[in-house]
């Protein structure tokens, strides 16, 4: 039998390294769209920009059958228990980009109506800045998750999500025995946090 | 002219009145209101198309509640302004015009001015337990509840990366 040399034809790598790198290539985002920053998001989506070039063209409107979610513009205190909601519903594995800094920190938004940082109720793994920014701005920050997603371990994204969890069980657990609204848990959650010298609830 | 005829009818009801560019803006006295309304909607202004209110702050009565309103036939605008103090009611409109129903609600919800006969008078734009009225003057900035302001330190202070090297 003849020798076979299989010099070129095997590839060894990491099966983690496998996974992450067709995880990133094949993101399928949902626009949470409240405000401008989803206008420059639809001239990203479009022919200029074609942001099919990354693998990422698959928009979809329902969490359900997405993994980016992309929050592109004001997000009320109101809207904070439906974003929740909506991270929640989405599948996993799945990421958050923040665009613009209305969602990132409430931006000009300083009022009583506007949350200062969806980072206070979901996490987010990218912030992107501008008012708004522009498509390319955009387009950088999902390269930057894309970055993250290839050194990040399937281990510690498993962690990142069940951490969330855990806060909506809370929640949860808080609205059963309290009697509250969604509203009025995801609020208290966020003072106690706040006397503990922290933002997050998740 | 509906003005000519809301003075005949009722001559004490009309506390004050200008126009702006063709506008017609009649003040008129919290206890004729009803009656303006009444004989105004008969006239054919069926259509109202907003409610709202200005704070004055240290004026007495404080409120300035505002009703615009169309009539739909020729179209003839009017604005109705109704002054009202702190805790005093005006009465609702939501019998004679729908519309009335959530733009009261909204005037109540910013400005804290309740309206008598209203099906629900509850918060439209802001949540059930939220302090104060968003619209007055002498609100807070930055919101009445501590929810809206700044909480502890921000995420970003010590964020920690996912990224194993």
């Amino acid at each position: 039998m003849p020798e076979i040399n299989l010099d070129d034809s095997v590839l060894t790598t990491k099966l983690e390294d496998v996974i992450n790198w067709g995880r990133k290539n094949s993101l399928w985002p949902m626009p949470f769209g409240t405000a401008c920053c989803a206008i420059e998001f639809m001239g990203m989506m479009a022919s200029r920009y074609d942001f099919s070039r990354f693998g990422a063209e698959a928009l979809r409107f329902s969490p359900r059958q997405s993994d980016l979610l992309l929050v592109l513009g004001t997000v009320t205190n109101k809207q904070a228990p439906v974003l929740r909601q909506i991270y929640a519903q989405m599948a996993e594995p799945k990421w958050v980009i923040s665009v613009g800094v209305c969602a990132s920190s409430g931006g000009m938004y300083r009022t009583y109506a506007t949350l200062q940082g969806i980072d206070r109720v979901i996490p987010v793994d990218v912030y992107v800045p501008g008012c708004p920014p522009r498509p390319e701005t955009i387009m950088h920050g999902v390269l930057k998750l894309q970055e993250k997603i290839s050194k990040e371990t399937l281990a510690a994204r498993k962690v990142h999500i069940d951490q969330f969890y855990d806060s909506l069980d809370r929640q949860v657990e808080l609205q059963r025995i309290k009697g509250y609204t969604e509203f009025q848990a995801v609020r208290e959650m966020v003072l106690k946090v706040g006397e503990q010298g922290g933002q997050r609830i998740w | 002219m509906i003005i000519e005829h809301i003075e005949a009818q009722l001559p004490s009801a009309i506390l004050d009145r200008h126009a702006f560019r063709g506008d017609q803006t009649l003040v008129i006295a919290r206890e004729h209101f009803e009656e303006v309304v009444n004989l105004v909607y008969m006239e054919g202004l069926q259509l109202l198309l907003d409610i709202t209110a200005v704070d004055w702050f240290q004026r007495d009565p404080r409120f300035d509640v505002v009703y615009h309103l169309l009539n739909l036939a020729n179209q003839e605008r009017l604005r109705l302004k109704v002054r009202v103090n702190e805790q005093e009611a005006l009465p609702s409109l939501v019998s004679r015009y729908k519309a009335a129903d959530w733009f009261e609600r909204e005037v109540f919800d910013m400005f804290g001015i309740p309206f008598e006969g209203h099906p629900c008078l509850e918060r439209l734009l802001m949540w059930r337990d939220f302090p104060g009225y968003p619209l007055r003057k002498d609100f807070p900035l930055d919101g009445g509840d501590s929810f809206c302001g700044d909480v502890g330190v921000s995420f970003a202070a010590h964020a920690k990366s996912l990224n194993v090297e």
